[in-house]
């Protein structure tokens, strides 16, 4: 295939995502591993639930006393509307315009780089208080699972940039389509992933 | 080879077509949106405003629940043609993650 060949709008597949061979494997594929994280995700879930607020009896960390829910609510307002601008991304994509496309995916960016440096400052501001990974089975429960989180969302942030930066010069085409479509699939599956961290960890956290 | 893909080229009509109904499924993902934003809301409003926690912790399950339904199905087009296989797998995911977080805490709390 000649990855350079020129597409317009006009000719452009109505699902440049699955058109090929390759497109339509990598789709299959991508979810299968989206389903495989799903079960890690719940291990880890499952691990927190039964951790929750134990630990070594003189540790006086519950998740009632720790979370604050401003915080929370500002990073999943952010990683909401990060979900919908890469959404904005993939329509444009469909339409065969790939400036629109790449200045979405640069927006989608900055707001998964805000949630994650929200996400560091929180982090932070724990081990300061002395709530650090080793404190207590509950922070080892808590850190692994938020923190697994958050680096699915640096390597997604690593995706979406380098897939920007390989590309800026290329276009779309049949080849980087799929690789845009399933960089997105990934980024949605870390909002539904954040959809439960914040109602079990920290909506039921703070109540106690 | 495995790249190839016959090249078709729309006609004008059909092309307009196309970019109308994109826009108009581009209006139903905003609305989705709308949603998952004021389902958010509901959920912070009912923590914050300190019901008891029996009622608050099924209702704030229920509502990131549907969450993940509209994100999966809209989102992430899981309603789509073609998206039966991957449908399967991801509600095999979803299941073994159930039993998992079911059979987990179970043991541990029962």
């Amino acid at each position: 295939m000649d990855l350079n060949k020129r597409y317009t709008a006009q000719s452009w597949p109505d699902h440049p995502e699955t058109a090929t061979l390759e497109g339509k494997n990598k789709f299959v594929g991508f979810w299968l591993l989206l389903a495989a994280e799903t079960v890690t995700f719940a291990s880890l879930f499952a691990t927190y639930l039964a951790l929750k607020d134990r630990g070594p009896d003189a540790s006086e960390f519950t998740a009632a006393g720790l979370f604050e829910l401003p915080l929370v609510f500002a990073m999943t307002m952010i990683l909401l509307t990060s979900s919908l601008t890469s959404v904005y991304a993939m329509h444009h994509m469909k339409n065969h315009n790939f400036k629109a496309m790449q200045a979405w995916l640069g927006i989608t960016v900055l707001l998964g780089l805000t949630f994650l440096g929200l996400e560091i400052y929180e982090f932070n501001h724990y081990v300061h208080l002395g709530f650090g990974f080793t404190t207590s089975a509950f922070s080892s429960a808590f850190f692994t699972l938020v923190g697994t989180h958050g680096a699915h969302v640096l390597f997604g942030l690593s995706w979406f940039i380098a897939l920007m930066v390989r590309n800026s010069k290329r276009g779309l085409n049949m080849y980087n389509a799929p690789k845009f479509y399933l960089a997105a699939l990934y980024w949605h599956f870390i909002d539904v992933v954040w959809v439960f961290i914040f109602t079990v960890v920290y909506l039921m956290g703070v109540i106690g | 080879m495995a790249h190839d893909t016959p090249e078709k080229i729309r006609s004008h009509a059909e092309h307009e077509y196309l970019k109308k109904k994109r826009s108009t499924e581009m209006r139903h993902q905003l609305t989705s949106f709308a949603i998952m934003i004021f389902l958010t809301l509901i959920a912070f409003t009912m923590v914050a405003a300190g019901f008891s926690a029996y009622l608050i912790v099924p209702i704030i399950l229920l509502l990131a629940a549907v969450q993940v339904v509209l994100q999966l199905y809209h989102f992430m087009h899981l309603s789509n043609k073609g998206h039966g296989t991957v449908a399967f797998f991801m509600f095999s995911g979803m299941f073994v993650a159930f039993i998992t977080v079911l059979a987990l805490v179970t043991i541990v709390w029962w």
